[in-house]
């Protein structure tokens, strides 16, 4: 069993569909800070057999809405002291800009690179965002 | 001010009183053969297209206004790699209203952010054609009597055909109305038009391969073509593009007052010996076209008549 040490103060994002990790890890810009993160691939779960977790050490300040929008299995908890401060499900924002890319070839956003990615929530049973220009659904 | 970009910004009071005032000015041109002196539509065709730029432009004409615009992107500073955005914060200040056709999804949504003129949308790739929409409606309520009450066969490309999935949304929102979808596999409608209105309004509808069979319980059957510039496989193309074809065989099966429409350009899906069965409406709803159109830019321009 790998051993990762526990974090005092920052970020454990839990119960990423397995293989998913790096995804979230570049949706969140992580490889963009300083501080430590831990990427567990493939760790057991007897929720869902096998998942992935990211552990970010000593920094909370992450815009974690994406998260949301990307994987609707995922809990966040947020350590201060070495104990669970806040544990919470990521909200479904009703829109998101420059967050998630529409990848549609015929849409405008295809060739003009100057627009805003933007996506609008249009059914919150099925989390499904769609790319305000096309309307094509995000597909993670 | 108010744009035209997807058939859903037009509500079903919208959409009665566009079509009441249509059928007044086809019944009465020379009432608004005046309304828009002075004005100027922009029409600004990306894409060729010759019935929808032509009608905008037989509107604004029919109603005492001018025209000015583009009808290919090389004509236009596209080529020089300008914006959508940038083309109508300059077009706004040179017209009163701007059509637009784009081959790309949502350009005219980009170009409604950006103008301070109404935009409609006269085509965007395999998304919307509200324009043809509210054509088609005009034709079914004038030749028809009524938009509730159908069944409504669509035969052909319905995976890419933007007319079909515009007149399914808006025609779903009218009372008892059933849809036959006539499609080979590849070309069958997408599963967010099955699910999110079909499904989700609860509106009766089949899935079948074979024209023959369904024509003898439609009320209407809206052909389309299967276009070449939606495939980025010219092999998919010539395998799909004569799936369906047609004729005077096939129309025996149908009811006598059945309608056969068409957004047109027709390829060789209707059989030219189809044209003088008075069934076949597809060149009345071009004409029609031009009347709906004047109605929206009147409706638009918030003209008084």
């Amino acid at each position: 069993m790998l051993n990762i040490d526990e974090i005092t103060n920052g970020i454990v994002i839990d119960h990423i569909k397995a293989g998913k990790s790096m995804d979230i890890y570049y949706y969140l810009n992580l490889e963009k800070l300083d501080c430590s993160v831990a990427i567990i691939k493939n760790a057991k779960s007897r929720k869902m057999g096998r998942k992935d977790i990211i552990k970010i050490e000593g920094f909370l300040d992450i815009d974690l809405d994406v998260l949301g929008v990307l994987d609707q299995d995922i809990t966040v908890n947020v350590i201060k002291d070495g104990k669970i401060d806040k544990k919470f499900i990521p909200s479904l924002p009703k829109e998101v800009t420059n967050i998630i890319k529409c990848k549609n070839p015929r849409c405008i956003t295809s060739i003009e690179q100057e627009l805003p990615h933007i996506f609008k929530l249009t059914n919150k049973e099925k989390r499904l965002y769609r790319c305000i220009y096309c309307e094509q659904a995000f597909k993670h | 001010m108010r744009h035209l970009i997807a058939p859903e910004d037009l509500s079903v009071s919208d959409l009665d009183e566009l079509l009441k005032l249509a059928d007044d000015i086809y019944k009465n041109p020379k009432k608004y053969a005046k309304v828009c002196e002075g004005k100027k539509i922009a029409t600004l065709f990306y894409e060729p297209s010759t019935r929808t730029r032509l009608s905008f432009e037989a509107a604004m004409l029919n109603l005492g206004g001018s025209v000015l615009g583009f009808s290919s992107a090389d004509s236009s500073s596209a080529t020089k790699g300008e914006s959508v955005a940038d083309t109508m914060r300059v077009i706004s200040s040179y017209a009163d209203i701007c059509a637009i056709r784009h081959p790309k999804e949502g350009a005219p949504l980009v170009a409604a952010h950006n103008s301070t003129i109404p935009v409609i949308n006269a085509g965007d790739g395999g998304h919307n054609h509200p324009t043809q929409t509210l054509t088609d409606l005009l034709t079914i309520k004038e030749l028809k009597g009524r938009l509730n009450n159908l069944t409504i066969g669509c035969c052909g490309d319905l995976k890419f055909g933007r007319t079909v999935h515009s007149l399914i949304h808006t025609l779903t929102r009218y009372d008892n109305n059933s849809f036959v979808l006539i499609s080979p596999d590849e070309l069958k409608i997408p599963a967010y038009l099955r699910e999110e209105v079909l499904e989700q309004n609860n509106v009766p509808y089949e899935e079948v391969r074979y024209l023959e069979d369904s024509l003898p319980k439609l009320d209407l059957l809206y052909m389309t073509r299967v276009q070449k510039e939606r495939f980025f496989n010219e092999e998919d193309y010539v395998r799909l593009k004569d799936s369906y074809i047609l004729d005077l065989e096939k129309m025996k099966y149908a009811k006598d007052d059945m309608l056969v429409l068409h957004p047109l350009p027709r390829v060789n899906e209707i059989a030219a010996e189809v044209d003088n069965d008075p069934r076949a409406v597809y060149f009345k709803q071009a004409e029609y076209g031009v009347y709906v159109r004047m109605a929206l830019i009147i409706k638009l321009l918030e003209l008084e008549v």
